[in-house]
């Protein structure tokens, strides 16, 4: 797994002195944070009352800034990658796969064994019952798992995107950037939805829109919004201009940056928490090969499994509703053929994928609408032929806790901060598609100034090859960019620029600007 | 045909790589320092923990063989010109039909007392690197000789490891024999701002032995100061690499004498890189120019010339950047250090001293002729557009916005450039174009 090291690069001052006494103590603030989370998680008495609440997460974040500031702003503004890899955490060391295995292990618990946290319906206890008390202030009611989980979650964002914000205080755009995750995190995905709750309308977070949010098309969810009124009816509104109008305009107009590390809150944790991990992505072709494979399998299974849930419950409503099950399944028709045609008329989308791949478009795109349409006409229960709930069920251990939680973020050590991101995530796949097709987004590449010195490729969080392309002098116009800004940042020459311009939208990557002799 | 590219930096692996675009020409590379292709100018990063030697490297493995690009790693010893044959160090011989010698260059040494001793060193391979690791262990004070870009880049090494570093620079300030007066002191101020030792007007008397053949300390010329150290790195420019053919047939004056074509003297044999002197540079040019971008069109150029397609080398508009520290620096076309007779510069700096812009232009034609900038980035095509088409310098300050390639939301500066010039000239101009992908692009294309 670890790295072979070049032997003659034998670190000469193996432990130089990165960390100082304020660091030091700083760490110890920190950790008595941790230590208190640790004895409220083994039920220790003494420490169940929402001072210590408190106490700990003050501890936490001051810790983490108070060790942040010393690192950052005693130096000058600038990129502050000295000793990453020779930094055991930041090197897939010993620390490193602790690490991983703590937060692994906790996603663990959190998914399968929520007990364990001390979760209870007779009364919490241990780590649950810890955060009891916040959770009465916002919403009123006793603390859940991922009350705890969304608390730790919205923390961390909050506290290392300070850290971020000071890493990197010499540019605006990253500091922008940062700052609107943390809004989003805070606000959207946090209090929102909790106060909602409170005011006793459905659980809703604005901006995470399926299919990264999966359920949203359930019908428990669908029967949520309908049953709270005129807000509750807007809400569904929302969710659904977002998927097809909201998105799709920002994503033309800025390239899916807007979502991925503006907006999103999996972005957001690998943004700032993640990022002292971002240069362990694989930059192999291999590692993009699979990159395609894997994130188009899942939208499809996301796809698939919404169809499928969506076809059943308009069965069990079968009156009263515009959308009945004929509808939908011309609508589905309409989507697939719709997509076939476009990969195989318009040329931009032609051209924009291999053969191979044309033809899967093609044999999919006409394959789902007639098995929908088979299950339709027999009067099967079902749309694509399996049994929703399973294929439901399915997804959601597989790729909603198993792949986004526990591979996503336990394995930031060990794979980098945008595993999930990268491979697994069906939204990055869909505003990927549009970012490649149709968006004003790319990465110009400034003449013929690149050194191929392989910073970008390096700190690129997604594993893109970035100096291919800038070592070309061709802008860089990647489904898997998130537009986090990094490469260009890092780039000791100044060659990368992320613009927005709709003038060249379809050749974008034309020019070749290194090339001397034409 | 058999074509042999000693040296693997970045000209013979352009060389090579355009080789394969246009040919089916056998190629072998050789080099006796890296087995890849890496890039020199990213050594500094290594040392400095920011990448591995892999991340340096721009192709994979399965890239030379995909491309049918043989890689030999092998030093060279002899070449015999007259029967195409090269002589191994290992013993080993190498026939070719015809041979690109992409040699590279090796550090200036000025016959200073002392310059041989151990930990004493210039950084230009990836071996010296390796050596500077080597005395970097346990090493409490290093000495860095000379003012140039590889000089500020060992004191920039270094200083990430936290280990205190001297800079004993020649000049008056940093790199004044490149940077003109202002640009440089805003750079020297910058080095002092990182607590180097910045030592200016100060040349090297000796490097003195500490008893068993390694560096103690170095002498100042001037103070006669003894400087302590563990550490020298030789940084004063660079030579071509052409030693071990200094007794052979190939004319050689300071590098291999090159034609317009990059041809040498010899029949079948090119040099391109730090290692060829023109014969015949453009006007304003210098005859070796080692620079990383240069060493690339020439690869370009010869692998053209090699395969049928005879091409006159042009470096067309001079550009070159670096890095000092946390400042990036830009030049495009021509700034001297100091101002020549019938040109005049407009220069503006931020409050802050990190952000400078010059714009040189003729006195009575009033055209840009070049663009120099200190942490801030310009749109190189926008600018040679300008300089190559002899722009009015009113008209490039009213659309200095499409020359920006700042990272978004970078604060702008273009009003108090413009202030600045009408204050110095007495006009009133004012900007007519914004920030805009959209309206470069149709710049670009007008």
């Amino acid at each position: 797994m670890a790295e072979k090291v070049y032997k003659s690069m034998s670190f000469a001052n193996p432990h130089p002195p990165f960390t100082d006494g304020v660091q030091k103590l700083a760490a110890a603030i920190g950790g008595v944070g941790l230590l208190l989370l640790g004895l409220a998680l083994l039920n220790i008495k003494q420490v169940q009352n929402a001072t210590m609440l408190w106490v700990s997460l003050s501890l936490l974040a001051s810790g983490t800034i108070i060790f942040s500031a010393r690192a950052y702003l005693t130096k000058s503004a600038g990129i502050k990658n000295d000793g990453v890899w020779f930094n055991n955490l930041t090197n897939r060391g010993l620390w490193a796969w602790v690490l991983g295995i703590i937060i692994t292990g906790f996603y663990v618990l959190l998914y399968w064994f929520p007990s364990l946290l001390g979760l209870n319906s007779d009364g919490n206890t241990g780590l649950v019952h810890f955060f009891d008390p916040l959770s009465m202030a916002l919403k009123g009611e006793v603390a859940s798992q991922w009350f705890v989980y969304g608390t730790l979650y919205t923390l961390a964002i909050l506290i290392f995107g300070i850290k971020f914000i000071w890493k990197y205080r010499h540019n605006k755009y990253q500091i922008v950037r940062t700052i609107s995750v943390m809004f989003f995190q805070l606000g959207f995905a946090f209090l929102i939805p909790e106060l909602l709750i409170r005011l006793n309308y459905p659980y809703n977070d604005f901006k995470n829109m399926w299919p990264l949010n999966y359920y949203f098309f359930d019908e428990w969810s669908i029967k949520g919004f309908l049953s709270s009124g005129n807000f509750g009816l807007l809400m569904l509104l929302f969710g659904i201009a977002m998927i097809f109008i909201i998105s799709p305009i920002l994503t033309y107009y800025f390239g899916k940056r807007w979502y991925c590390s503006w907006v999103c809150g999996c972005g957001g944790l690998a943004e700032t928490a993640g990022d002292p991990f971002r240069h362990l992505s694989d930059k192999s072709l291999k590692a993009w090969q699979i990159e395609r494979w894997m994130i188009h399998l899942v939208l499809l299974f996301a796809v698939v499994m919404t169809t499928g849930v969506i076809f059943s419950f308009l069965h069990n409503n079968p009156n009263g509703y515009w959308m009945n099950k004929g509808l939908f399944v011309a609508l589905i028709a309409g989507l697939c053929l719709g997509t076939v045609a476009l990969f195989r008329f318009i040329p931009v989308f032609k051209n924009g994928v291999s053969k191979r791949v044309n033809n899967i478009i093609s044999v999919l795109g006409i394959i789902i609408p007639g098995i929908v349409y088979i299950n339709y006409a027999t009067g099967s229960g079902n749309a694509v032929f399996l049994n929703f709930y399973d294929l439901r069920k399915t997804y959601g251990f597989l790729i909603g806790a198993a792949f986004s939680g526990v591979i996503g973020v336990g394995f930031y050590p060990l794979m980098g901060s945008r595993v999930w991101c990268r491979f697994g995530c069906p939204m990055a796949a869909i505003l990927g598609l549009q970012q490649k097709f149709f968006s004003r987004f790319r990465i110009t590449t400034n003449g013929g100034q690149c050194i191929s010195c392989g910073n970008c490729s390096t700190y690129c969080e997604m594993g893109i090859d970035v100096r291919s392309y800038a070592q070309k002098g061709q802008n860089i116009v990647r489904a898997s960019c998130v537009g986090c800004g990094i490469c260009a940042a890092v780039c000791p020459r100044g060659v990368l620029r992320l613009e927005n311009g709709s003038k060249d939208i379809f050749e974008k990557t034309d020019d070749l600007r290194t090339q001397h002799i034409q | 045909m058999k074509i042999a590219i000693i040296g693997n930096g970045i000209s013979g692996i352009t060389a090579a790589r355009w080789i394969r675009k246009l040919s089916d020409h056998s190629i072998d590379v050789i080099s006796s320092e890296s087995d890849y292709f890496f890039s020199r100018t990213a050594l500094m990063y290594i040392y400095m923990g920011h990448m591995r030697l892999k991340d340096t490297q721009p192709y994979e493995e399965y890239f030379w063989e995909k491309n049918r690009i043989n890689l030999i790693n092998e030093h060279v010893s002899r070449i015999d010109f007259e029967s195409k044959k090269l002589e191994f160090k290992s013993g080993g011989e190498h026939a070719y039909d015809k041979l690109i010698l992409a040699l590279g260059s090796a550090s200036n040494k000025f016959g200073w007392p002392g310059q041989d001793l151990k930990a004493v060193h210039g950084l230009y391979s990836l071996q010296d690197l390796e050596l500077m690791e080597k005395y970097s262990e346990g090493l409490e004070k290093a000495v860095v000789v000379g003012g140039g870009l590889i000089g500020i880049e060992m004191a920039e090494m270094f200083h990430s490891r936290k280990i205190p570093v001297t800079m004993l620079v020649r000049e008056s300030s940093y790199w004044n024999n490149v940077l003109p007066q202002d640009e440089a002191e805003i750079i020297s101020q910058h080095i002092l701002d990182h607590n180097i030792d910045l030592r200016l007007g100060g040349n090297l008397e000796a490097i003195l032995d500490d008893g068993t053949g390694k560096v103690g300390a170095v002498k100042v010329k001037e103070t006669g100061e003894r400087i302590e150290c563990g550490f020298v790195g030789l940084t004063a420019g660079v030579h071509p690499n052409v030693a071990f053919l200094k007794d052979s047939i190939l004319e050689i004056d300071k590098g291999i004498v090159v034609d317009e074509y990059l041809k040498t003297n010899m029949e079948d044999v090119y040099a391109i890189g730090d290692c060829a002197q023109l014969a015949s540079p453009n006007p304003g040019r210098r005859s070796i120019e080692a620079v990383w971008y240069t060493g690339r069109m020439m690869g370009e150029t010869v692998a053209h010339s090699i395969c049928n397609n005879p091409q006159k080398y042009d470096p067309g508009i001079w550009f070159n950047s670096a890095k000092f520290l946390d400042i990036e620096y830009q030049v495009y076309g021509d700034v001297p250090p100091e101002l020549p007779e019938a040109t005049q510069s407009l220069f503006w700096k931020s409050e802050d001293n990190q952000h400078s812009i010059r714009l040189n232009y003729h006195a009575i034609n009033k055209n840009l002729t070049g663009v120099n900038l200190l942490g801030i980035r310009f749109r190189q095509e926008v600018c040679e557009k300008w300089i190559r088409e002899k722009t009015h310098i009113e008209d490039v300050l009213k659309d200095i916005c499409l020359a920006d390639f700042n990272p978004e939301f970078f604060r702008t500066y273009e009003q108090s450039l413009l202030q600045q010039y009408n204050h110095q000239t007495g006009q009133g101009i004012e900007l007519r174009s914004k920030r805009s992908l959209n309206q470069v692009i149709s710049f670009l294309k007008s």
